[in-house]
């Protein structure tokens, strides 16, 4: 789950990871008054999405009077916003974050995420602060110093020293540089996060560091712990049909073709779109129905798969294991009673009593159905049927 | 032969007593598998499906002589158990929970680690030997024994493998569910030596995903010391970027771990890559015959 930078910086402040002075609007008048309560003559005005690449779209503004700062704001609320992360459709936006000013002498990145060939967390920091991380990575790689920090010493001064001594940092700044990424870290680890990614990072005048842009992910299998970050959760920046598909126990990403799939199993379900292509198609879809597959979740993945005009066949991919594809069947004939399905929806489940489950299939005769042998054979003919060829 | 796993293992299984530990003990006591009793704190004494229930897992394998546990605790409980099993000196736990924090597995693995407690999964269907020993929740009747290893990061697609190389006449030694978490215990790079020196095992079956780079490791490892063919697939070769396919670990995090990445260092490795999913049983079949 990811939260806007106004949350990550609310969570910042609370770890003593200082970030500059700022406040969240939903109005042109709520940042006027946002503005009024920082005080100063500079404030910037930033578009909450979650999407990166916003400076470059037009979704950070400096404004130097009240007026300017209402005027942006209004004029930010409500535009849809395209970076290079949110897709061409872009993201309406609907808050701004209004913070101080801020005396900026160096731009640094930091950044925190886990190691999964090593198995602990790693600690990215760059004196490219401003860029794409992934860019630097690629382009000029010595530029990026890591420490991996394993979780069972915590985060020692050494790690932080290795990290200042690569940003060229003096003598005085490494002390403000080593409270600040050992509390960063603990912000890390406290909350489960998945992702911890702050750029730019920057140096005052003062010599003082400060978390510019804060960007966070948490795990999803750990909010149950952390309620108060759950709560923080913007459904505004999911597809809605997605939620919907979380809410039965169903896991869709909706993608652009026009071949609708239902699967049993994440694997199976990637591999079922992986062959649609190979097969000559586009899938419309990776839908995960789970172990169960039941008449319930069953009719509920037909409704979501339709709600995707663009589809115009269904390849139902089921692997019957501990359940058995009899009981498949029936459910998806049971399904298709509860929902109207419009298109040819290509049955493949093999497995445990599959045969019996053909012979099902076979008898209920219904015209949208169609029985496939195998994988290869169900791939086909779903491709065929979508471009209206079976 | 087989790896890991054989007739003669004794296990144990940590939340035996629940309705999930319950059903699939059951299961895999009906194939075969030497279910020697199982641990639910603040139950020992009790009997469950005809055998002993400890409250620690130190005194199950005191009482047993169990050297594996397969655990179903709740996510939020696996951690404690794999360690508590690690504590015990059990040799390999088969984890099947599904949904267990990445930072409590992080902690766990290292314990295990230092502890030379070997583990399988989370999230993941389990390890069977074909026709001798089922730790898990597949579908036994699927893997008739042969000359085949199955190493998978996915359950289903473990179950459809297993189900082409059955239908080309050929049949499985071991198969491994690893999971598709974003830290696992064993992994490609540890099972690859392992079917490589089981003398049954002919030709081993290796099923990636997305997500992280463990398919990358196991093309360094296939090319330095894996003489046996390897037949792979890469599932996800239409997933988008940044978006999570299912499994937790199965993301592509910028340009990183996509399936092409993988399937050119495993054809660059001398696996034979497989595009189509429908094309594992038959390539098994062409490698084995070639050799």
């Amino acid at each position: 789950m990811n939260i806007h930078e106004y949350q990550a910086k609310e969570i910042f402040r609370k770890y003593g990871v200082p970030t500059p002075r700022g406040g969240v609007a939903f109005s042109g008048p709520e940042a006027r008054r946002v503005a009024e309560e920082l005080g100063g003559n500079l404030w910037v005005v930033k578009a909450q999405i979650h999407a990166g690449g916003r400076g470059k779209a037009g979704g950070v503004k400096l404004a130097r009077s009240l007026d300017e700062v209402e005027k942006i704001a209004e004029e930010m609320l409500g535009m849809r916003l395209v970076t290079h992360q949110t897709g061409p459709e872009g993201k309406i936006v609907k808050k701004v974050y209004i913070e101080e000013g801020a005396d900026i002498k160096a731009e640094y990145y930091l950044g925190m995420v886990l190691d999964r060939a090593l198995e602990m967390p790693v600690m990215m920091a760059s004196t490219e602060g401003g860029m794409e991380i992934e860019e630097v990575a690629a382009k000029t790689p010595e530029k990026i110093v890591k420490v991996a920090i394993d979780p069972t010493i915590g985060f020692q001064p050494f790690h932080a020293r290795k990290l200042a001594f690569g940003l060229g940092l003096g003598k005085d700044e490494q002390k403000e540089f080593i409270k600040f990424a050992k509390a960063l870290y603990n912000v890390y680890m406290d909350l489960d996060a998945e992702m911890i990614e702050i750029n730019p990072l920057i140096k005052t005048g003062e010599g003082k560091f400060l978390a510019l842009d804060a960007k966070m992910g948490f795990d999803d299998n750990a909010l149950y712990r952390h309620p108060e970050i759950a709560e923080m959760r913007d459904l505004d920046e999911e597809e809605p049909t997605e939620i919907e598909a979380k809410k039965y126990g169903l896991s869709y990403v909706k993608l652009d073709g026009n071949v609708g799939c239902m699967v049993n199993g994440a694997g199976l379900a990637m591999a079922t779109m992986d062959i649609i292509k190979h097969e000559g198609g586009e899938p419309a879809n990776f839908l995960d129905v789970g172990g169960g597959a039941n008449p319930d979740t069953v009719a509920k993945g037909f409704e979501i798969i339709l709600s995707d005009p663009n589809v115009k066949s269904i390849f139902v991919n089921i692997f019957g294991g501990i359940v058995r594809c009899d009981r498949i069947a029936n459910g998806i004939l049971q399904a298709t009673e509860k929902v109207e399905v419009n298109v040819p929806v290509i049955v493949r489940l093999d497995g445990t009593n599959a045969e019996e489950a053909a012979e099902i299939l076979k008898n209920a005769n219904i015209k949208n159905i169609i029985p496939a042998k195998d994988l290869k054979d169900g791939a086909q003919k779903a491709v065929k049927a979508a471009k209206g060829e079976l | 032969m087989s790896i890991l796993v054989n007739k003669d293992t004794k296990v144990i299984v940590q939340g035996f007593t629940g309705k999930e530990g319950t059903f699939h003990s059951e299961q895999c006591m009906a194939y075969g598998t030497q279910i020697v009793g199982g641990v639910t704190p603040n139950k020992g004494g009790m009997t469950h499906l005809g055998k002993p229930v400890f409250n620690t897992v130190e005194e199950a394998v005191a009482a047993t002589g169990a050297t594996v546990s397969m655990i179903f605790v709740p996510p939020a409980f696996v951690a404690d158990a794999v360690m508590e099993a690690a504590d015990a000196g059990i040799e390999l736990a088969v984890i099947i929970t599904e949904g267990a924090p990445v930072k409590d597995m992080m902690y766990a693995k290292h314990y295990a680690v230092k502890k030379g407690m070997k583990t399988i999964g989370p999230n993941c269907p389990g390890i069977i030997t074909a026709e001798e020993c089922k730790i898990g929740i597949m579908p036994g009747h699927i893997f008739k024994k042969g000359n085949v290893g199955l190493i998978s990061k996915s359950g289903t697609l473990t179950y459809e493998a297993s189900n082409q190389v059955v239908k080309e006449g050929l049949g499985i030694t071991t198969a491994v569910g690893i999971g598709g978490d974003p830290i696992i215990g064993l992994s490609y790079k540890e099972l690859l030596p392992m079917f490589e020196e089981d003398p049954e095992t002919e030709a081993i079956v290796m099923i990636g995903e997305i997500g992280g780079d463990l398919e990358i490791q196991a093309a360094k490892l296939i090319k330095e010391k894996i003489t046996k063919p390897v037949i792979a697939f890469i599932a996800g070769q239409t997933a988008p970027k940044g978006k999570r396919m299912g499994h937790a670990g199965a993301i592509i995090s910028g340009s990183k771990g996509t399936a092409k990445e993988k399937m050119d260092a495993l054809r660059e490795a001398g696996a034979y890559v497989v595009e189509s999913p429908a094309d594992i049983g038959v390539t098994v079949a062409k490698a084995l015959k070639r050799k």
